[in-house]
C-alpha cells in the first residue's frame, strides 16, 4: 500500500473542497472495496477524504412517494431501516445480502454505487427503480450513470450525497452468488411502476443493464409463463472462470423467474 | 478430568482472548524486513538481474539473489522420500534452491530476498528490482506433462517424469480380469487444492555473533525436522548452533510440515547482515507459495464377478508434483495413496501404476489426508459405480466384499496389515443414524418441491502414523518416523511434558494433560504440555499423518510409564516395602493388600530431596524420557452419509445432511475428537463442493485469491451428526488411531455419490469435483439433450 494523507472533514461541501485540492484525492465510505484495492496497490490515491463524520450523507426518509437514502447509509442501515421495509422491502432484502455481516456494517450505499462493481449488487435495484444519483452538484438518472466496469458519470472530486428511489408498485432481487466472493454471479432486480415493467441486471456483463426483452414479455404478461421459449443470448454477457456466459444468459432467466415468484 | 472426558480446551484461553504468539506477533530488536521477489512468469530464464534501483531505495539493507546463496554454498531443499521406479533406478530428483539463479519454473517461484528496515520499504523496493526474463514454454496440467513433446521442466527429467512407480502383484490383477464377469471403468480428477490455513507462514531468522547460534521462528508443523533439514542440507549448521522455534501456529493442515526456502533465506540473510530478518507471507503470496494439494488423474478398473465379489483392482495415475519436490511430495501419491487401495474390502488382486510428473506450477504435497483422500474417492466412487452397473444395492455391495471383523489382523494386497476393525459396525451405525432406509420418502418430498434429492455413503479406511521407521526406511523414507516425550515431575507434584509433537489446532495442550492426570491421578492443570522448541524439547518428528497422539501420545505413556515405575521404587523406601508390591492408582503408591501409601507429590519431592533416598541405587530426580517407534501403522475407518437437494434450474448443491460414523480407536477428548472431524468434514465439503486451483493453459494462476477460490463458510455447512464406534488399536498403548484428517478422506466420495445419486434418474453418470452449479446444470443440460 502506497502512503497516503487521511483528511476528516466534517461537511459535504468541505470534502469537496479538500478532495479538488489534493492530487489523486479519493472519497473515503466504508472501506470495504477501496482498501483492498490500494492493500494489492490497484488503486492508489496520494490522499483520502473521510466521508465518516459528515452527518448531512446519513439519514433515510419517505417522502410521498419517493425514499431518499443518505449515501453514508451502510448496508446493514438499509437493511434494518423500518422506512425501506415499508417502501422498498425488496431494497432492504437486497442490503440483507450484500457480501458478509462486516461488508455490510461498514460498506454504504454511496461507495457501492461510486466503486461500480459490474456485479454488485445495488446497481440492479438502481437502474431497476428507476433512481437518481444526488451528487453535490446535479442529480443523475441511474440510466446514465452506470458507464462500464468501476466506471460511472461522476466527475472527478463529485461526491455522491444520496440516491433517490420512486417507489415502485411491487419489485423482488434475486441473485446467484458467486461461491467464492459472493458477489452476484447473477442478480436480477424487477420493479412493476407506474411506467411499466424494469428489469436490471447485474453480475452477467461489464455493467449493469436492462434487460429489454424480458422487460417486453413481462409487459404483455407479468407472470412466469411469459417468459417461456424467451432465448436470452449469451453474446456479450461475461465468460470467465466464475461462469460460461452461457450459464450467466440461463441464470437470467432462472432469477427473473425467482424474482417474479417472489414478487 | 481424564481421558474420555470433554475437558475444555486448555490452549483456549489465550487464543480466544487474543494472547496467542504467532511468528508474526514476535519482533526482534534492530529486526530487518524482506519482501521475497516472486517469478510472475511460470518458466523463465533469468537473463539478468539488475538492482542498482532497489538498493538505492529508501531504507535497503540488501538484496539478495540465488547466486548469492550459491556463492556461499548454501544447499538445496531436500526430499525426504525416495521413491524407486518400476526398473529400481532412481527418481529424478532436480535440485530445489531456496533462490533460483537461472531459471523460474512456476508463478511465484523465489528470485531474489529485497530486506529493509520495514516492510514497507522492503515491498515498495521490491518492486523495482529489474529481472530479464527470457520466457520459455510452460507445462501445466498433468495431460499437458506427458503428451510427446512436451516442453520440458527439467532437462533431467525426459516426459517430465519424476518416477514411473508400481505397487501390487501385475499378473494376478490381470489374471483377475480375465476371469471377471464384468469390467467397471471409471476415469477420475482428484482436483488441485490450495491449503489455505488462517495464519500465513512467516519466518524470523536471527543470528548471535558472540556465540555463533542461530535461531529461526517459524510457522511449522515439525521443529525438528526444518532444524535437521535446513541445519544439515541446506546451511550447514550443527544442530548445536541452530534452534528452531514454532510457537502458536495457526494452522497447517499439512502445508506447514515441509522446509520452504524463506526459512532457509531469512535464517542465512540474518547471519549475512548479523541482524534478525522477518518474512510475513500475505495472502496471495501464499497462494503461490505453500505447497498445494491432491491433483491426481486417474483411471480406475474394477473386476467382480456375477454376485459382486471383487475379484481385482486395476490403477493407473498420473500425479501432479509441481516445479520442484517439496519435502514429503513423493511419498503421498505412492505410499500414502496406492496403499490404501484396498479400502475396506477382500479385493484379491491389486495393482497400481503411478506416474508422476513435473510442471510448471507451485510444489504439490501433503495437505489433509495426503494420499488416502485420493485413494477412498477413487474407491468409493468406483464401487458406487459398480453397485449401478451390476444392478445391486450400493450398500448391499459393500457388505458383500467387505473384510470381516473376525479376519483381522488383515494383510492386503497392497502391502499393508490392518490390524483392527469393524466396518459392519460404522456402516450400520452411519445408515441407522442417517435413516438411509426413510431417504426415499425425502426423496419425494423434495421432488413435490421442485428439487432433486440424493443420498450418497463412503466407506473408507485410512492409515495414520506412518510406521515402523524401519519398513518406511527400506521403502526410501529418509527419516524416523518414531516421536519422543518427557515427563518432568516437579518437586511438588506439578508435571510438565515436553512433546516432539506439535499442536497448531489440535488441542494437544488438553489431551496430552488429560493423558498425565489420568496416569498419574494429578489434576489437569497441574500440568503444562511444552512443544515447538528444539532447545526445549527431545528430537521428535512433529505433527502431521494424524499421528500425534498414537505415535506422541505413546511415547508419552511410555515416558509415564517410566515415571510410575521409578515413583514404585522411591515409595518402596518411602514405605519399608518391596517394589514389587506397590500399586500406583488415583496418584498414591500404595503397599498392596495395607492401607500404607504415599503420594505422587510425596515421592516427587522425595526425589528432588533425597535426604532419606535410596541413593545407592536410585539417582535423584523424577523425569523420564521415552522415544516410541510404532509397530504399525493405525487404521481409522468409518462411513460417511451425506444428503443433498439440488436446483435442477440453477444446478446448486444444497448440502441437507452430514452423517459420520467413524472408528478412530480409543476416544481420549470425545469434544476435540468431534472437532477435528468437524473440520476435516469441512475441508473434504470444499473439495467436493467449493475448492478448485485452476492455473490457465500458460502457467498462470487464475484462482489466486479468496475472491475466486471458494472455501466453504459455515453458512455452507449443515449441522453435522457424529458418531463413534470403536475398535481399540491394537499395537498401541492408549489404543488410539488418530482423528485429524478421516473427514477429508471420507466425505468428498460420500457428498458426490450423493449428487450422482440425485442426478441418476436423469441419465447423469459422472461429474467431477468440485460439483459447482454451472458443472451440475451442464451435466443435466446434457442429459436431457441426450434423452
Amino acid at each position: 500500500m502506497q502512503d497516503f494523507a487521511l483528511h476528516r472533514p466534517t461537511s459535504a461541501a468541505a470534502a469537496v473542497e479538500t478532495c479538488r485540492g489534493c492530487d489523486e484525492g479519493r472519497y473515503l465510505a466504508g472501506g470495504q472495496s477501496l482498501i483492498p484495492m490500494m492493500k494489492l496497490d490497484l488503486a492508489l490515491p496520494s490522499d483520502l477524504v473521510s466521508l465518516a463524520g459528515i452527518a448531512e450523507l446519513s439519514g433515510i426518509r419517505r417522502e410521498g412517494e419517493t425514499l431518499t437514502i443518505g449515501a453514508a447509509e451502510t448496508h446493514a442501515a438499509v437493511a434494518e431501516s423500518a422506512e425501506v421495509a415499508g417502501a422498498i422491502p425488496a431494497l432492504a432484502g437486497l442490503a440483507a445480502r450484500i457480501g458478509d455481516a462486516q461488508v455490510r456494517n461498514r460498506g454504504t450505499l454511496g461507495g457501492s454505487i461510486a466503486h461500480a462493481d459490474p456485479a454488485a449488487d445495488y446497481p440492479a435495484a438502481l437502474l431497476a427503480l428507476g433512481a437518481a444519483i444526488v451528487t453535490d452538484r446535479r442529480e443523475i438518472e441511474a440510466e446514465s450513470f452506470f458507464a462500464g466496469p468501476y466506471e460511472t458519470a461522476l466527475e472527478a472530486g463529485e461526491l455522491i450525497r444520496a440516491a433517490r428511489f420512486p417507489i415502485p408498485e411491487a419489485a423482488a432481487y434475486a441473485k446467484f452468488p458467486q461461491p467464492a466472493s459472493k458477489f452476484a454471479l447473477v442478480g436480477v432486480f424487477l420493479a412493476r411502476t407506474a411506467e411499466g415493467v424494469r428489469v436490471a441486471v447485474t453480475g452477467a456483463a461489464t455493467t449493469v443493464f436492462r434487460a429489454d426483452a424480458i422487460e417486453q414479455a413481462l409487459e404483455r404478461s407479468f407472470e412466469a409463463s411469459a417468459l417461456d421459449g424467451l432465448e436470452i443470448p449469451p453474446d456479450g454477457l461475461t465468460d470467465n472462470l466464475d461462469a460460461s456466459a452461457e450459464y450467466r444468459a440461463h441464470l437470467i432467466g432462472a432469477m427473473t423467474r425467482r424474482a417474479l415468484t417472489a414478487i | 478430568m481424564a481421558i474420555g472426558q470433554s475437558v475444555k480446551r486448555k490452549e483456549d484461553a489465550r487464543f480466544l482472548t487474543g494472547r496467542g504468539v504467532y511468528t508474526d506477533d514476535i519482533n526482534r530488536p534492530g529486526q530487518l524486513h524482506a519482501v521475497i521477489v516472486r517469478s510472475p512468469l511460470p518458466h523463465a530464464r533469468i537473463a539478468g538481474i539488475d538492482a542498482g534501483e532497489t538498493l538505492a531505495a529508501e531504507g535497503v539493507v540488501a538484496v539478495f539473489t540465488g547466486a548469492d546463496m550459491a556463492a556461499d554454498g548454501v544447499g538445496s531443499l531436500p526430499c525426504g522420500w525416495l521413491i524407486h521406479n518400476k526398473d529400481g533406478s532412481e527418481m529424478v530428483e532436480p535440485p530445489h534452491p531456496p533462490l533460483v539463479a537461472e531459471r523460474v519454473r512456476h508463478v511465484g517461484d523465489q528470485v531474489a530476498v529485497v530486506i529493509a528496515e520495514t516492510r514497507a520499504q522492503a515491498k515498495r523496493a521490491a518492486q523495482l528490482l529489474d529481472v530479464d526474463y527470457e520466457d520459455l514454454d510452460a507445462v501445466v496440467s498433468c495431460a499437458d506433462a506427458t503428451e510427446d513433446g512436451a516442453p520440458l521442466v527439467w532437462d533431467e527429467a525426459p516426459g517430465n517424469t519424476c518416477y514411473d512407480w508400481e505397487l501390487g502383484d501385475r499378473e494376478a490383477t490381470d489374471a483377475a480380469f480375465e476371469r471377471a464377469a464384468q469390467v467397471v471403468e471409471l476415469d477420475l480428477v482428484n482436483n488441485r487444492l490450495v491449503p489455505n490455513a488462517m495464519e500465513p507462514r512467516a519466518a524470523i531468522g536471527e543470528y548471535d555473533p558472540a556465540g555463533g547460534n542461530y535461531t529461526l521462528t517459524t510457522t511449522s508443523q515439525a521443529p525438528h525436522v526444518v532444524r535437521l533439514l535446513m541445519g544439515a542440507f541446506v546451511l550447514n549448521l550443527p544442530e548445536h548452533k541452530l534452534r528452531v522455534v514454532a510457537p502458536d501456529v495457526g494452522g497447517g493442515f499439512g502445508s506447514k510440515i515441509f522446509h520452504y526456502a524463506e526459512e532457509a533465506i531469512v535464517t542465512w540473510a540474518a547471519g549475512k547482515l548479523a541482524r534478525p530478518v522477518k518474512w510475513t507471507a500475505e495472502r496471495s503470496e501464499s497462494f503461490v507459495s505453500d505447497a498445494h494439494g491432491r491433483d491426481h488423474v486417474s483411471h480406475a478398473e474394477l473386476a467382480v464377478d456375477e454376485q459382486g465379489q471383487f475379484l481385482g483392482l486395476r490403477v493407473r495415475t498420473v500425479a501432479n508434483m509441481g516445479a520442484y519436490l517439496s519435502t514429503f511430495a513423493t511419498s503421498i501419491p505412492t505410499y500414502l495413496y496406492a496403499t490404501l487401495l484396498a479400502g475396506c474390502y477382500r479385493t484379491p488382486a491389486i495393482y497400481c501404476e503411478v506416474r508422476s510428473v513435473f510442471t510448471n506450477t507451485v510444489p504439490v504435497d501433503a495437505y489433509r489426508g495426503a494420499g488416502r483422500p485420493e485413494a477412498a474417492y477413487l474407491l468409493e466412487r468406483l464401487v458406487d459405480k459398480a453397485a449401478r452397473q451390476l444392478g445391486i444395492d450400493r450398500i448391499e455391495l459393500r457388505r458383500r466384499n467387505f473384510i470381516p471383523k473376525d479376519a483381522f489382523p488383515y494383510a492386503t494386497p497392497v502391502a499393508l496389515e490392518y490390524d483392527t476393525g469393524d466396518y459392519e459396525a460404522t456402516l450400520d451405525l452411519a445408515l441407522s443414524q442417517a435413516d438411509w432406509d426413510g431417504f426415499e420418502s425425502r426423496r419425494e418430498e423434495a421432488a413435490a418441491r421442485g428439487k432433486l434429492r440424493g443420498i450418497g455413503a463412503s466407506t473408507y479406511v485410512e492409515a495414520c502414523g506412518i510406521a515402523p521407521s524401519a519398513v518406511a526406511g527400506a521403502l526410501g523414507a529418509r527419516a524416523g518416523l518414531y516421536e519422543s516425550a518427557v515427563v518432568r515431575v516437579h518437586p511438588t507434584g506439578s508435571v510438565s511434558v515436553l512433546t516432539g509433537s506439535h499442536s497448531h489446532g489440535q488441542g494437544h495442550e488438553t489431551t496430552f494433560a488429560q493423558i498425565v492426570a489420568d496416569r498419574l491421578g494429578v489434576d489437569i492443570d497441574a500440568v503444562e504440555v511444552v512443544h515447538g522448541d528444539t532447545e526445549i524439547i527431545p528430537f521428535g518428528m512433529g505433527t502431521y499423518g494424524s499421528r500425534s497422539l498414537a505415535v506422541g501420545g505413546s511415547a508419552l505413556f511410555k515416558a509415564l510409564d517410566k515415571v510410575v515405575a521409578k515413583g514404585k521404587k522411591i515409595a518402596a523406601h518411602m514405605l519399608e516395602a518391596a517394589a514389587d508390591d506397590i500399586e500406583f492408582a488415583d496418584g498414591q503408591f500404595k503397599v498392596a493388600g495395607t492401607e500404607s501409601s504415599v503420594a505422587l507429590d510425596e515421592v516427587a519431592f522425595a526425589a528432588y530431596v533425597p535426604h532419606d533416598y535410596p541413593i545407592e541405587e536410585l539417582e535423584p530426580g523424577l523425569e523420564e524420557t521415552a522415544f516410541y517407534d510404532p509397530a504399525n501403522f493405525t487404521f481409522p475407518a468409518g462411513c460417511h452419509i451425506c444428503e443433498v437437494e439440488i436446483d435442477p434450474e440453477t444446478g446448486a448443491v444444497e448440502l441437507v445432511g452430514v452423517t459420520v460414523a467413524d472408528d478412530v480407536g480409543r476416544v481420549i477428548n470425545p469434544m476435540i475428537v468431534e472437532g477435528q472431524i468437524h473440520g476435516g468434514l469441512a475441508q473434504g465439503i470444499g473439495q467436493a463442493l467449493l475448492e478448485n486451483c485452476v492455473y490457465d493453459e500458460n502457467g498462470q494462476l487464475l484462482t489466486s485469491s479468496f475472491m475466486n477460490y471458494a472455501m466453504p463458510r459455515a453458512a455452507d455447512l449443515p449441522s453435522f451428526d457424529v458418531g463413534h464406534h470403536v475398535t481399540p488399536c491394537t499395537h498401541n498403548p492408549l489404543g488410539v488411531k488418530g482423528v485429524g484428517e478421516v473427514g477429508s478422506i471420507g466425505v468428498p466420495p460420500a457428498v458426490i455419490n450423493a449428487v450422482l445419486d440425485a442426478l441418476a434418474p436423469l441419465g447423469v453418470g459422472d461429474i467431477e469435483m468440485p460439483a459447482t452449479p454451472e458443472r451440475v446444470w451442464r451435466a443435466i443440460r446434457d442429459a436431457r439433450a441426450a434423452g
